[in-house]
């Protein structure tokens, strides 16, 4: 087994990195890469918490090779924050306490933000719709689905400013 | 086992070529939401993955001139239910492509995927059938074509021999005063494995008043998805009204093998047949006259 040399924009940098045909994105983004934001929950795409968006799509990075993502485009929950300013969806999950253990945090964030820059006046069925490939275990999704509700006032809000 | 390899063929003949060269090692990788998962719990050993998505043939969504639908085999769900024209044109299509996994696989999983990994209780099979979708095979000794109900031939089970792959499927045009849908059951609301599902595809007369055409399809009642040629056989030349579409219902829930598992009973699921079918059929009915 040869390891392949992989070549991805990674939050806007360029990255090269080694992997096996087999590994999977999320295992070369926390063990090789050291992006150790994106979680492994169930490890066979059920869970949501290893999402990113590869090339404008939400994906499972436990259901990607990481060989697959050669010359392609990622976002990770790392590119979410500008620099010390959080995005929105960072700001409104803390205020609304859509948070627990934090394991599926970053997975409900990046889904959520695919979510609002593609349907900015998603609603609350959409919301709870898009979300369902995100499992919670602690806050019983209400915060979760009211944090994103605000988010999107806000971001719509900061938009027309 | 490990992944040995990984490669991305341009074309349908090296594609060929790689899974010829390696036999059963070898699989075709078009989303992955079930081959790398089955990988990885060694379900099923992967010596080569051979990635086809750079394939154009095989990720192209095309209507043709005379109104039919190509759908490469590792085009994704999402790429299927964002196309307006597919959408308005086959809406039964996105019934299933809009409610396998969440969006996260649907960014990523495939028709052609979901039908080679030839689960009984995949959840676009039976659209196919009642579609009357034909797949395209590229292998070793050139293409070859059937329709989606002769493909399965048990759970994960296939026609397809060493060296082929499933390259696409196509949808002959809707015809006038059709309506087709699709129906799951399962106890929640999304994000789960059918414990029955169904698929109806009727034509109405040109007064409205009789069926002149029907297919129904079912999963996850046998061990592949079944094409219940004699439900659709109740409808046609009948009268369009409830003791008819009972009639349909009746066929399918005695057409229906199920087993008892975790997700139903044989009585819950024969049950689910004649409810989901009756559920399809005024659905495509509604579609057809709308």
């Amino acid at each position: 087994m040869t390891k392949r040399i992989v070549s991805t924009t990674i939050n806007g940098e360029v990255v090269e990195f080694l992997a096996d045909p087999g590994t999977s994105l999320l295992d070369s983004l926390r063990d090789t890469i050291g992006l150790t934001g994106s979680k492994e929950g169930c490890n066979n795409g059920n869970c949501g918490a290893c999402n990113v968006v590869l090339n404008n799509e939400l994906v499972n990075s436990c259901c990607v090779l990481a060989v697959e993502t050669n010359g392609g485009t990622i976002t990770t929950i790392e590119g979410i924050a500008q620099g010390d300013h959080l995005h929105p969806l960072q700001q409104s999950f803390l205020e609304e306490a859509a948070l627990q253990c934090g394991i599926c945090t970053p997975g409900f964030i990046v889904a959520a933000k695919a979510l609002l820059d593609r349907e900015p006046n998603a609603d609350e069925a959409r919301i709870r719709h898009w979300l369902a490939g995100n499992l919670c275990r602690c806050t019983g999704y209400d915060k979760i689905v009211r944090a994103v509700l605000d988010a999107a006032e806000d971001m719509r809000a900061g938009a027309k400013a | 086992m490990a992944v040995l390899d990984y490669v991305a063929p341009a074309t349908v003949d090296e594609a060929v070529a790689v899974l010829k060269q390696h036999g059963q090692s070898a699989r075709v990788l078009a989303g992955g939401t079930d081959l790398i998962v089955q990988e990885r719990e060694g379900r099923r050993n992967v010596g080569v993955m051979v990635d086809v998505k750079g394939i154009p043939e095989l990720t192209g969504v095309s209507i043709g001139s005379d109104g039919s639908l190509k759908v490469g085999a590792a085009a994704s769900c999402a790429s299927i239910y964002r196309n307006a024209e597919v959408a308005k044109r086959f809406p039964a299509l996105i019934d299933s492509a809009s409610l396998i996994g969440g969006v996260q696989i649907q960014s990523r999983a495939s028709l052609g995927g979901n039908l080679c990994n030839s689960s009984p209780a995949a959840d676009s099979i039976p659209t196919l059938i009642a579609l009357g979708a034909v797949c395209e095979i590229a292998g070793p000794g050139g293409r070859r074509s059937m329709p989606v109900e002769e493909f399965c031939t048990g759970p994960g089970r296939n026609v397809l021999g060493d060296g082929e792959m499933l390259v696409s499927l196509t949808f002959p045009a809707p015809a006038a005063r059709s309506g087709a849908a699709f129906e799951r059951f399962i106890p929640r609301n999304e994000m789960d494995i059918a414990v029955a599902n169904a698929a109806a595809n009727i034509t109405l007369s040109a007064d409205g008043t009789k069926f002149e055409a029907a297919r129904i399809a079912l999963g996850a009642v046998a061990p592949t998805p079944l094409f219940v040629k004699a439900a659709g056989d109740a409808l046609v030349g009948q009268p369009v009204n409830a003791d008819t579409i009972e009639k349909a219902a009746e066929a399918a829930r005695a057409a229906a093998t199920p087993i008892t598992d975790m997700r139903g009973s044989v009585e819950q699921r024969k049950h689910l047949a004649a409810v989901l079918t009756r559920r399809v059929i005024n659905k495509a009915i509604e579609r057809a006259k709308a």
